[in-house]
């Protein structure tokens, strides 16, 4: 067995090296104590978990967030970024998931913004500006026309601008956060040929993927993230798949999750061939009433899309939803009426009006049910109100309290006790315990668990895999738009999902 | 290396792309020139006398006012902004200038139009350094100091009115001479209209607006110091108002506290009409002059033609639908070929 803090440095010194970095987002620690070597001429992977901390790290890299404690040396010489024109000043450039570009400009200003040629009297030299983009187009391989807007670019050809933009300032530290989620095949081959073209020219380069084929095929070294640690960084040769996989979950599963044994009877929901063009494709699955189906994958796999669709937010293009045997037609109301129920992963955004009383947020889908003669009255506003408040135990001085006043996991319950109160026969939570503290999280678990032995359907969308495995009595594991494994209770653990949800062991 | 094999294998497309984005911006100020030109021979023909040497004058000195807080507007427009405030400060600007007047009559010419254009910068000052440092919405701070300046106008006016007798000729002159038949404040406005245009593309903080309003996020991340370049956007705005209320003072010789009122939604009609997006990032400071004249054209036309000039505001309510309407179809038509066409092949 290979030790678990072994690397072999390479023979020069590192460009860039960080040690003992740490940042706290209020209570939350992002990052503790995280070191990371950058040689120059390597490609060097991170990986980890949804929340590990990655995206954190890069965007202390880009200048973006200070961090709260540790060093930062590049050539030996410290580096304090002041910001994300000085990181770049430094030579490092970074290529977010989503790119950053000026969509009304065109391509070419895009990449020189802020540093364009220029002539006489300091004026922009819009030809000379043209020409170095074409040739740093040229030095990619690609055929991108300089004076075209930045809008209607693909996802890879907008990557593609960020790199040339790297070029034109001679990046030497270059950064690609998850470069290949939204890529196809081909895309991806090139990307690599780009990033293997900087490599040699002596940059280092610093690749986040989850897709762990790529990983091997491109990169030398590997530092693997869990919660926030920095776990170890190995050459990759020294490294499988496996291994890989059980140091970035290396977790006990919590006894936490007390789901209680039902059993599954009639089919409640049922989705059959569920498509939407570029997002997913072909989703089929069943949930029955008093079960519990998660359904895990890594962000940006479709999941919450999905259920969505199935909630008649967004329009599918193909397949159908059916709620107790009957089709669901497209639409929001439809759905509720049907008996569905969403609980959103955005609370804020989606879940609640923050100006509105708890009251008024608790009874807001029955307004119709509650009111006489069109009007609402509060008495029988606030007395609905008080009973699912009751029951779910939510935490607020008063009824008529802005929602906003409430902590995150008494808002969460709020949005439950709002869906709960419809009598809903399918309930869907998109990551019910995001950012709540351990004691809501079992209550809400206990919650959940409890509206299952009650006849309902749940269908839980959830990135935390603990939270899967303790709850669910079947793991619905999407990789891509694609539903690629179901995994029953008793063969689920962190292994065998992860490699589902990161496509290396389709079953 | 796959890189260079890719580059032999397919010679670089020619900026079809270039062509395409170059005729859609000559369409949009060819659009409100076309609409122009159609407007004025219809109205000559209904009666010649439309074209006539004073009337054109006329029509010119009335767009200039108009056409230098467009471009003003424009300016801020292109960031993702708004001023609102930019009446209330040619009225403070005017009333300025003629109390000047009539407290030192012998004032040289120039200083009159300096301070006019100081107080409108310090004005504008207030504006950016009121959205900068609050972080509040400009559409809601200059829609406060819309009311502040022109409350500030009323206590100084206090019902009083200066006129064109307690103002030196020479200055009274600026606003009716003519250089070649074109009024000399039209030649004023022009002068700023070309030096605004070429900042605005020649220049690297002039880009920054644009990139700013494409997409503020990206341009904070690009390092583009977004709060200065607003605020920048903002004062030369405001200066541009003072400058407009020193050549209202001119033109009119009559002043008092109403000058400029309700003017603010005029200059946003004639920026949207003249193309520049409403949020940010795309458009120029001649379509937003040119809107400013065809704004003031169908002002005039519209009595000519004998239509009742109740009509006019629906008429102005027409013209910047169509305007946005048109917008949206160039948009998505830019949008379906750029995307039909693979950069890639």
């Amino acid at each position: 067995m290979i030790g678990v803090a072994r690397s072999e440095p390479p023979v020069s010194p590192p460009l860039l090296a960080l040690s003992g970095v740490s940042k706290s987002f209020g209570a939350v620690a992002a990052l503790r104590d995280v070191r990371l070597d950058l040689y120059p001429g390597e490609i060097h992977a991170l990986v980890g978990e949804n929340g590990a901390g990655k995206s954190t790290l890069v965007k202390i890299l880009a200048g973006a967030h200070p961090p709260d404690a540790g060093t930062l040396t590049l050539d030996g010489q410290p580096l304090v970024p002041a910001g994300p024109a000085h990181a770049r000043a430094a030579g490092i450039a970074v290529i977010y998931q989503e790119p950053t570009l000026f969509p009304d400009l065109c391509v070419a200003e895009n990449i020189f913004m802020g540093r364009q040629p220029q002539r006489s009297l300091r004026r922009i030299d819009t030809a000379a500006m043209r020409t170095r983009a074409g040739e740093l187009f040229a030095r990619l391989g690609v055929h991108l026309d300089p004076d075209r807007p930045a809008r209607g670019l693909s996802i890879a050809d907008q990557q593609l601008v960020e790199i040339a933009k790297a070029l034109s300032f001679d990046a030497r530290i270059l950064v690609m956060d998850e470069p290949t989620a939204a890529l196809s095949g081909v895309e991806v081959e090139r990307l690599f040929g780009v990033a293997r073209s900087v490599r040699d020219a002596g940059a280092a380069v610093l690749f986040i993927s989850h897709r762990f084929d790529e990983v091997f095929a491109l990169c030398q070294r590997i530092t693997v993230m869990r919660d926030g640690h920095w776990v170890s960084t190995d050459p990759v040769d020294a490294l499988t798949i496996e291994q890989l996989v059980r140091r970035m979950v290396g977790r006990e599963v919590s006894s936490l999750y007390p789901k209680e044994d039902t059993t599954a009877a009639e089919p409640r929901l049922e989705v059959r061939g569920l498509t939407r063009q570029g997002v997913f494709a072909d989703v089929s699955f069943t949930v029955h009433s008093g079960e519990i189906v998660a359904l895990a994958g890594l962000v940006g796999a479709g999941r919450s899309e999905v259920i969505r669709a199935v909630f008649g937010i967004d329009r599918y293009d193909r397949g159908e939803v059916l709620v107790d045997g009957r089709r669901l037609a497209g639409g929001t109301t439809r759905a509720i009426a049907a008996g569905l129920a969403l609980v959103p992963e955005d609370r804020r955004q989606q879940g609640l009006v923050m100006e509105l009383s708890v009251a008024r947020n608790a009874t807001l889908p029955r307004r119709w049910s509650l009111s006489r003669l069109g009007l609402l009255t509060g008495a029988a506003e606030r007395r609905s109100a008080r009973t699912w408040t009751d029951r779910l135990r939510v935490k607020a001085a008063r009824l008529g309290d802005p929602v906003w006043t409430l902590s995150g996991g008494n808002q969460q319950k709020l949005v439950l006790a709002k869906w709960l109160s419809t009598e809903p026969r399918v309930l869907i939570v998109d990551e019910p315990t995001r950012g709540i503290d351990v004691g809501t999280k079992a209550e809400v678990h206990r919650l959940l668990s409890r509206l299952a032995a009650d006849g309902v359907a749940v269908l839980m969308v959830s990135s935390e895999l603990p939270e899967v495995l303790g709850m669910a009595d079947r793991v619905l594991v999407m990789h891509e738009g694609r539903l690629v494994a179901e995994i029953p209770r008793g063969r689920a653990d962190q292994e065998s999902v992860m490699l589902a949800a990161t496509g290396a062991d389709p079953r | 290396m796959t890189a260079v094999e890719a580059t032999t294998a397919r010679p670089a497309r020619t900026s079809g792309g270039a062509r395409l984005v170059n005729r859609v911006f000559l369409v949009r100020e060819l659009g409100i020139l076309l609409a122009l030109g159609l407007l004025v021979a219809v109205t000559a023909i209904a009666n010649p006398r439309f074209l006539g040497a004073q009337s054109i004058k006329d029509l010119l000195l009335g767009s200039t006012i108009l056409a230098i807080l467009a471009v003003g507007q424009a300016v801020v427009v292109i960031t993702r902004n708004v001023d609102l405030s930019v009446g209330s400060i040619l009225g403070l600007s005017a009333f300025a200038t003629g109390s000047l007047f009539v407290a030192s009559p012998g004032l040289p010419i120039p200083v009159a139009v300096l301070v006019g254009l100081v107080l409108g910068a310090i004005c504008g000052a207030v504006n950016g350094g009121l959205i900068a440092a609050a972080r509040v919405p400009a559409l809601v701070v200059t829609l406060g100091t819309l009311y502040v300046f022109r409350g500030i106008d009323y206590r100084w006016a206090g019902g009083r009115q200066i006129n064109a007798a307690d103002m030196p000729d020479g200055f009274l002159r600026l606003g009716n001479d003519t250089v070649l038949g074109i009024p000399l404040l039209t030649l004023v406005a022009v002068v700023v209209l070309v030096v605004a245009g070429f900042y605005l593309r020649s220049y690297r903080g002039g880009r920054e607006l644009y990139a700013i309003g494409s997409d503020p996020d990206a341009a904070r991340l690009s390092g583009i110091p977004v709060g200065r370049r607003v605020f920048f956007a903002f004062v030369a705005s405001g200066a541009l108002a003072g400058l407009a209320g020193v050549l209202h003072a001119a033109r009119f010789g009559t002043l008092d506290a109403n000058a400029g009122i309700n003017s603010e939604l005029n200059v946003v009609a004639a920026v949207v009409v003249g193309g520049v997006a409403i949020f940010g990032g795309s458009g120029s400071v001649y379509g937003a002059a040119l809107g400013a004249v065809l704004l003031t054209t169908i002002a005039s036309a519209l009595p000519v033609l004998g239509i009742n000039p109740f009509w006019q505001r629906a008429a102005v309510g027409a013209l910047i639908l169509a305007a946005i309407g048109l917008d949206r179809a160039l948009a998505i038509r830019v949008a379906r070929r750029l995307r039909g066409r693979s950069s890639h092949g």
